[in-house]
């Protein structure tokens, strides 16, 4: 009946709409609460709160630049590690493995991305920082003139979180990033080595055509390690410092909340820390915007120069 | 149909009635170093008592405060009196009551040494300053003669998050050393010059287990459980006391002739040959009025038993009891409680 149709579709909609709205409501109502919580510290400390060093919660003195600076050189610094990591397990899984071994590995890939973080962090603290430690300690003389390596050989510091993360992300990243160049169709492989490609260009051709998905799932992985709490505190030091060395010991905005938060019960204090939660909001919001941005560019050109000398759907060859 | 319904409501209604007013649930929160003990009273006096049931979160001392503030729970727990500026934040008057007494003890690892290492307050804060970095220190092998000490760095390690382990540490080197009273000040959570942070007690235990030439400070249980090696430290009369249940309770007895009737009193740097000098009382917190009488009447009788039968299990679980004559004070002050 035409009638009951479009009541039904409307209702649909509707429905379906509401659950919509009610999502961007509660990103509102977080970044809300977390602005009015935080409204003493954002009075108090205003833009200098981003550029301070000093966290002192006995003297009421707070600043997140050392918080700030830990959550991303760690982030970066695991993405450096693992994004090539995570692609090559992509790359391994879905093109140049057997058959008989890709059900096992695929298995194994999302049981690690499944281990709770805290697992991780315990892991950390008694397999990989003692192992850290002995690397930093045999770091020849030479190296540890070069800032980058510079410091006592506490094992503790950025060094181990930034693995520890790597370690996190690379199972994350490598699922999504695999399950991307396996939606690759068939056909576009086949016409690559049908025009004479060698293994390593259609890999290469597959990686290009998925390159949107690729870049998404490395952005997840940088998401999942901006806000790495428990794990990182426990290998990382917990000092709040701005440092380049890879030794010295840091402090990540997750993880001081983490840590002090319970406890705090000077409101000034409270409100700091949530301003940090504040902080770590806005640039996981912005990071997210841009690489958004940056894989929606991605794609547009592909309409233009490179896209007409690609293979194109099979439909347009016929 | 109707009255069939009306009537099953009616008598579960009734049946939820008398059985909520027979149970009595009461919460509370707060300090994660006496959270054994406590738990191990509430399991003997609901023995005793089947009725009434305590139930309490260790989420720490500062967490125990603002939660008592908000009237989230019925009682906190904190190893740091309460500030005057927290006593006036509260809705109502908060009654400190000591229940049992803990020590806090420096940790360390030093392999090639085997001797127990000595060490004096001032030694520590400039340790913790960071002004003392090498175990070998003129400073530190002055207090150890006879011990090889290496050339090994100091590793400090310190909590990262706030707790009253931390407050009993600074509150004593703060006593005994101007200037780190002047840098770092006390809290349950301050600025440190120097060191790696973990959180709680098992973090800095382990940080001082793993890294070689560290130096922490944890509870006396904790180093006693894990059986980390800790130090003496030199009290007020200049003697060097290793941390025990009879050098805490040394401690207590000392300050429990000036015992201030509102019990906020810090006994760190107590003086005394056998005291042990960074020991603290931690308190049970409790508003004078209470507002659900039933739970004020509970938890006045809960605390009476653990001022007096309670306190025998404080000894074997390695918590020192409190003196005789703090406990009558207590008692006097419970007293005062309104519970009608």
């Amino acid at each position: 009946m035409p009638v009951k149709t479009r009541l039904d579709d409307i209702g649909f909609r509707v429905g379906t709409g509401i659950f919509a709205v009610l999502l961007i409501a509660v990103v509102a109502g977080i970044a809300a609460v977390l602005y009015d919580d935080a409204s003493m510290a954002i009075w108090k400390f205003g833009w200098q709160f981003w550029q301070t060093d000093i966290w002192d919660p006995v003297s009421g003195e707070f600043g997140a630049r050392p918080f700030i600076w830990g959550t991303l050189y760690s982030s970066v610094l695991s993405l450096l590690i693992a994004g090539p990591i995570a692609l090559g397990i992509a790359i391994y899984i879905s093109e140049l493995c057997p058959a008989w071994l890709r059900r096992p590995l695929v298995f194994l890939t999302e049981l690690l991305a499944a281990i709770p973080s805290i697992v991780y962090g315990l892991w950390g603290i008694f397999v990989l920082v003692p192992f850290v430690r002995s690397l930093e300690g045999g770091t020849p003389e030479w190296m540890r003139s070069i800032p980058l390596f510079s410091g006592p050989p506490l094992g503790l510091g950025m060094l181990s979180a930034a693995l520890l993360l790597a370690i996190m992300i690379i199972p994350f990243s490598a699922s999504v990033a695999r399950e991307v160049l396996r939606a690759v169709p068939q056909a576009q492989r086949e016409a690559a080595y049908a025009l004479g490609a060698t293994r390593w260009e259609a890999i290469r051709m597959a990686l290009f055509y998925a390159r949107t998905g690729i870049v998404g799932s490395i952005m997840l992985g940088f998401g999942r390690a901006l806000g790495e709490t428990m794990a990182v505190t426990m290998v990382i030091g917990n000092t709040p410092q701005v440092s380049v060395s890879l030794y010295a010991p840091q402090y990540t905005m997750a993880a001081v909340i983490a840590n002090e938060f319970a406890e705090a019960a000077d409101k000034l204090h409270l409100n700091a820390l949530v301003e940090i939660g504040l902080v770590l909001f806005i640039i996981t919001l912005a990071i997210n915007a841009v690489s958004r941005a940056f894989i929606w560019s991605l794609g547009r050109p592909a309409k233009s120069k490179r896209a007409s000398r690609a293979v194109g759907p099979v439909t347009e060859a016929a | 149909m109707k009255n069939l319904f009306y009537s099953a409501v009616g008598i579960a209604a009734l049946a939820g009635a008398t059985l909520a007013a027979r149970s009595i649930q009461i919460n509370g929160a707060g300090a994660t170093f006496p959270a054994p003990i406590y738990a191990k009273w509430f399991a003997e006096y609901n023995k005793l008592h089947s009725d009434v049931r305590i139930n309490y979160q260790p989420l720490g001392s500062g967490a125990g405060i603002r939660q008592l503030t908000e009237r989230t729970v019925f009682f906190g727990a904190s190893d740091g009196p309460m500030t005057q500026d927290q006593l006036l934040a509260a809705p109502g008057k908060i009654l400190h009551l000591p229940t049992v007494l803990g020590g806090v003890v420096p940790v360390y690892n030093l392999p090639g040494v085997s001797q127990e290492l000595k060490f004096s307050g001032p030694v520590l804060a400039n340790i913790f300053l960071g002004k003392v970095t090498k175990w070998n220190d003129p400073a530190i092998t002055a207090l150890n003669p006879g011990v090889s000490l290496p050339g090994t760095d100091i590793v400090v390690a310190h909590r990262s998050d706030g707790s009253g382990t931390t407050y009993i540490w600074v509150d004593y080197l703060s006593k005994v050393s101007p200037e780190f009273k002047k840098v770092v000040g006390v809290g349950t959570a301050v600025k440190w010059p120097v060191g790696v942070a973990a959180a709680k007690n098992d973090g800095v235990a382990a940080i001082v287990a793993q890294t070689p030439g560290a130096l922490g400070y944890v509870e006396l249980i904790y180093a006693i459980q894990t059986k980390t090696a800790y130090g003496q430290v030199q009290n007020m009369n200049g003697k060097f006391v290793k941390a025990s249940i009879d050098s805490v309770s040394a401690a207590a007895a000392a300050a429990a002739r000036q015992m201030p009737p509102d019990f906020r009193v810090s006994i760190t740097n107590a003086p005394g040959d056998d005291v042990y000098p960074i020991s603290s009382f931690t308190w049970i917190l409790l508003y004078l009025d209470a507002k659900d009488k039933a739970q004020g009447k509970a938890m006045v009788d809960f605390m009476k038993w653990a001022l007096t039968d309670g306190q025998k299990f404080a000894g074997e679980m390695g918590y020192a009891p409190i003196p005789k004559t703090v406990v009558d004070m207590e008692m006097k002050a419970l007293d005062t409680i309104k519970v009608k």
